[in-house]
């Protein structure tokens, strides 16, 4: 029996493996993680990423939570969310984070960090239709500091108008008065990121490469940094 | 040694501009080693001049006591005495001689492009030198070594340090600490190590040169440089991470070389070095970085806790960063831990907090000084090295300088390979071949060598001289050879090159959305990653070490708040520095306005109306309220007091220009709530500039302002002047007169529509007249502007 079910979890951890590109043991060390999360049930709600503490602290928390149960993100090309989510769909949006293997070409990197923005971009883009607005980029720079009171949230107006203008005088240049620019698609936020996209998906891809030793000794890990 | 004369001259024909250039260096040559050789030469007159002085004193006292042997002579109405002076004499005439070089290099524009400052500033050393030397003087010991490691050396360490970017640096640490400590030893072990080998073959007459000296040798030689590295990687623009990679390294390399030096330094005479050395070697070097560190951190808190007090004392701001920073430099000297750690732990760790406490002034008065004294020490160190070479006792020896050369090449690109093999299995961004070959061919040796190698005992090192001069032909190789083909193969080799952008807020905000994301995402997978101690380390810093190292209410500004003020500082000052001319700021680059990006909320009424260019009005209103209060420095004449500062105009114009704006906010809300008047926004109380610029431009640019900067906050600006409390009481004003002004605001807005030539009384409260008494002769063109254009 237990000899079966081991076997079992062993296929199906393999297509898994081929599916989303993690290995073996990441796999593996991420089930754990998952069943220590959702209490050794087949789903994870909500409510069991909530109740991680240490993201208390964290401002983005409900964003980061809500982008495990939407749907774009799970590969479904469809807006809305889901309400709990199975070991797979937990794997697809880690998938997001994982380093790219040493040996991809350039087509495939250029694919997986076009994955990764646009895993960025979904959480921006909360109405899901295609373009992040200046209200979403406004309520997304309140999220940012909504730790800081209400000096945060009065300028978090203005910052978020300023971002707003700039990427649209950097993508659209000159426009009439009377033009509206309805917002960033993703095309621009690619453009606007191509700096920052070096660094987003170099970011992403050290932490899952540290998932095979769950604990390093920290003064490993600062010499593994870079 | 023949000076030369520039021969081409010719060559740039009657260019008159040039030869003046060549004739003022050539004069200043020739004047500064007469001048020096005066002073040189002053020295046999030292006893002359000292027994006539000493005669005049004793006679002076003699005929006090007994007018014995008094002759008279006459009063000297004019007499030279050099010697009372010549020390600080002297040493002006080298800094301005340096100055004045560091100017005529850059009035030649071909030369300095082709060749960097470096190698021309060693050529002008080696003039002076030859100067001196032809003059028949002996050449003063100007790289002295406590000359060099304790004036000129730590500027340029504390320029570096402090003007550190962190963030490339901190995520690239493990790389660059490979680099530096692993890196240093190999180059030291290998060189020392093959040098005795190769003085062990027969011919080469070095059989004498003992394997504790080489390894001495090796280990000065095989430090990376970080004065040439900056002088030569300054001038070539490369991208960032090869920047800091190579110059972190030439930092941190500083704890190898202290420890390897003293190391081998100690026990050269007992001849040999146990095992037991070895591991006491291990624990210097943890306690020689960390030491030097954990000092350099001490003084860094110490300072920025200092400068939460200066609020009343702007004036000696800078002084408290350079004395913190020296004396820390000091202190870890004293205890021979690394100065430069200590000095870069210094400014990195004080910037944080004293760039939030200590007023804008202070801050560019710091940039400017240590830019400046870093500048003219580095100038001043080339040119010394050029007149060492001249001035220092040689001993050349043909194998033992080439090999050192070659050796010195090959090790370094050995081990630049090797450790890049071994350090791209666990980085992200691996460093391509042609990362690791300027990696390598970036290792510049410098001045630092060169004093190590002078600090050596005679005694101790007979061979001393056949080490210094093969010292010195190495610098000269890699600055000249390697620092002149590093631009050219850099262009070559298309190496990705610094990027010229400002940092936008994008970036800025996707910066910090991406920590937090990266945060959370390694909380749900329950690893205590990177992010999450940097986040820990964040939040304790913003808890509990803002609070006490920060004055006032600063502390609780987020970052993203303090970057977005001091962009739109920078903006506003570069709007009047433009000369307000129509050129529009760089970050707002195109016609896009606010009007494009504001969802299509506004009442039909106003949309009606030509919408002008946001930016334009929003422009005019700035510059008016800049100009005219810039206008009023020149009016206020207060009391030259040494000890206080005139109160900044500028920092008062934008005080009372977001004061303002608040204003404005506020009665806009109010007026709102009449929907009569919605369209039209209700002008405050206002100085007669104001209001004229008000008139001139579109009511409804006014409008789209205040929606754009509905977030300013409300007490505090982010240039802390010595007058914040006052805004903050001017501000309290304005809110408690929000309510009652609402009427007059109302009625005026009224008449307005009316009546287009209305005149705004100005505001009554006197805080704001104080500033605004005087409108600038500006006036005559927004009179003429039509009020709708």
């Amino acid at each position: 029996m237990g000899a079966s079910q081991s076997a079992r979890t062993e296929h199906e951890f393999q297509d898994l493996a081929d599916r989303t590109g993690f290995s073996l043991e990441q796999i593996g060390n991420l089930n754990k993680r998952f069943r220590q999360l959702s209490k050794n049930e087949e789903t994870l709600s909500r409510q069991d990423l909530a109740s991680i503490s240490a993201l208390d602290n964290n401002p983005l928390r409900a964003q980061i939570i809500n982008a495990f149960f939407d749907k774009r993100n799970l590969r479904q090309n469809e807006a809305g969310t889901v309400q709990v989510i199975g070991f797979e769909e937990f794997l697809m949006v880690m998938s997001h984070f994982r380093p790219a293997a040493m040996h991809i070409t350039e087509e495939e990197r250029e694919k997986l960090r076009r994955e990764k923005l646009r895993f960025l971009f979904n959480m921006h883009d909360t109405d899901s239709d295609g373009t992040i607005t200046l209200e979403e980029y406004r309520r997304a720079v309140e999220e940012l500091l909504s730790k800081a009171g209400t000096i945060g949230q009065e300028t978090a107006k203005a910052i978020a108008d300023a971002a707003m203008l700039e990427v649209a005088s950097t993508t659209r240049g000159k426009m009439e008065p009377d033009e509206f620019y309805e917002g960033i698609t993703f095309e621009n936020f690619l453009q606007k990121l191509q700096n920052e996209s070096e660094r987003a998906t170099n970011l992403e891809r050290r932490e899952t490469e540290r998932r095979k030793r769950r604990i390093r000794p920290w003064p490993l890990a600062i010499l593994m940094d870079s | 040694m023949e000076p030369r004369i520039p021969s081409h001259r010719s060559s740039y024909g009657l260019e008159s501009f040039l030869e003046r250039g060549l004739l003022l260096l050539v004069m200043l040559i020739f004047l500064e080693g007469t001048v020096l050789t005066l002073g040189a030469a002053s020295s046999p007159d030292i006893s002359a001049q000292d027994n006539t002085g000493g005669g005049d004193d004793q006679r002076g006292i003699e005929g006090r006591h007994g007018h014995a042997n008094y002759t008279k002579k006459a009063f000297p109405v004019l007499s030279l005495d050099y010697r009372h002076i010549h020390v600080p004499f002297e040493i002006s005439l080298w800094v301005l001689l340096a100055s004045l070089m560091k100017l005529g290099f850059h009035l030649i524009p071909r030369l300095s492009s082709i060749v960097p400052e470096s190698c021309l500033l060693i050529v002008v050393g080696l003039l002076v030198g030859g100067l001196i030397k032809l003059a028949g003087e002996e050449v003063p010991p100007v790289l002295d070594s406590n000359l060099f490691f304790l004036c000129l050396l730590p500027p340029i360490i504390l320029d570096a340090g402090y003007f550190l970017p962190i963030r490339p640096f901190m995520e690239n640490i493990g790389t660059i600490l490979m680099f530096a400590v692993v890196g240093t030893l190999w180059n030291a072990f290998f060189v020392g190590g093959l040098l005795y080998a190769v003085c062990q073959i027969e011919g080469t007459y070095l059989s004498q040169v003992e394997l504790l000296p080489c390894l001495l040798f090796g280990s000065i030689i095989s430090a990376v440089d970080p004065v040439a590295v900056l002088a030569v990687f300054e001038e070539i623009h490369i991208n960032e991470l090869l920047h800091i990679l190579v110059f972190g390294e030439s930092l941190l390399n500083d704890a190898v070389t202290v420890v390897l030096y003293h190391l081998f330094e100690e026990y050269s005479d007992a001849g040999e070095v146990t095992p037991m050395d070895v591991v006491l070697g291990v624990i210097c070097f943890l306690i020689v970085s960390l030491g030097g560190i954990a000092v350099g951190t001490i003084y860094g808190i110490l300072a920025a806790f200092t400068s939460r007090f200066t609020s009343h004392t702007r004036v000696i701001e800078p002084l408290f960063v350079f004395v913190y920073s020296y004396m820390a430099y000091l202190s870890a000297e004293m205890f021979h831990l690394s100065g430069i750690m200590a000095l870069i732990a210094c400014g990195a760790v004080m910037r944080p907090y004293v760039e939030a406490n200590i007023s804008h002034k202070s801050h560019t008065t710091v940039k400017y000084f240590l830019k400046m004294w870093s500048s003219v020490s580095e100038t001043l160190i080339f040119i010394f090295l050029g007149v060492a070479t001249v001035a220092g006792p040689h001993a050349w020896n043909w194998t033992f300088v080439s090999v050192t050369v070659i050796l010195c090449l090959v090790s370094r690109v050995i081990g630049v390979v090797g450790l890049t093999f071994i350090i791209n299995k666990f980085r992200i961004v691996k460093l391509t071949t042609k990362d690791q070959f300027i990696v390598a061919y970036g290792g510049l040796r410098g001045a630092i060598a060169f004093s190590l190698g002078y600090l050596l005992d005679k005694d101790l090192f007979p061979m001393r001289t056949m080490f210094l001069t093969a010292i010195i032909t190495e610098i000269f190789f890699t600055v000249f050879v390697q620092g002149m083909t590093i631009k050219p193969l850099v262009d070559l080799l298309a190496v990705k090159k610094k990027q010229e952008a400002k940092r936008s807020i994008n970036e800025e905000i996707h910066t910090q959305f991406l920590d937090h994301l990266l945060t959370g995402i390694e909380d749900i997978c329950g690893h205590y990653g990177h992010h999450h101690w940097k986040d820990k380390l964040n939040r304790f810093n913003k808890k509990y070490i803002k609070k006490c190292l920060i004055a006032g209410e600063r502390y609780k500004e987020p970052q993203l708040i303090a970057f977005y003020h001091k962009m739109e500082f920078k903006q506003a000052i570069e709007l009047v520095e433009s000369g307000g001319g129509v050129k529009l700021p760089s970050a707002m680059p195109s016609q896009v306005s606010m009007q494009n990006i504001q969802p299509k909320k506004l009442p039909p009424a106003v949309a009606e109306r030509a919408l002008p260019q946001f930016t334009k009005g929003r422009e005019e209103e700035i510059r008016k309220i800049l100009r005219s209060n810039l206008q009023k420095t020149r009016q206020r004449l207060r009391s030259y007091n040494r000890h206080t500062l005139v109160a900044d105009p500028f920092e008062d114009g934008w005080n009372d220009f977001i004061l303002k704006k608040q204003r404005m906010i506020e009665l806009e809300k109010k007026v709102r709530l009449m929907s009569n008047y919605l369209t039209v926004p209700a002008a405050p109380p206002d100085s007669p500039t104001m209001c004229r610029a008000r008139l001139a431009s579109d009511p409804n640019a006014f409008y789209n302002i205040k929606a754009s900067s509905d977030g300013v906050p409300t007490i505090q600006v982010d240039l802390a002047s010595p007058q914040s409390p006052d805004s903050v009481n001017m501000l309290n004003e304005f809110s408690k007169r929000g309510a009652t002004d609402q009427g007059l605001g109302q009625r005026e807005g009224a008449d307005r529509d009316e009546d287009q030539g209305l005149m705004m009384k100005p505001s009554s409260n006197p805080g704001l007249m104080r500033c605004l008494s005087d409108p600038g002769p500006s006036n005559e063109d927004e009179e003429d502007e039509p009020f709708l254009p």
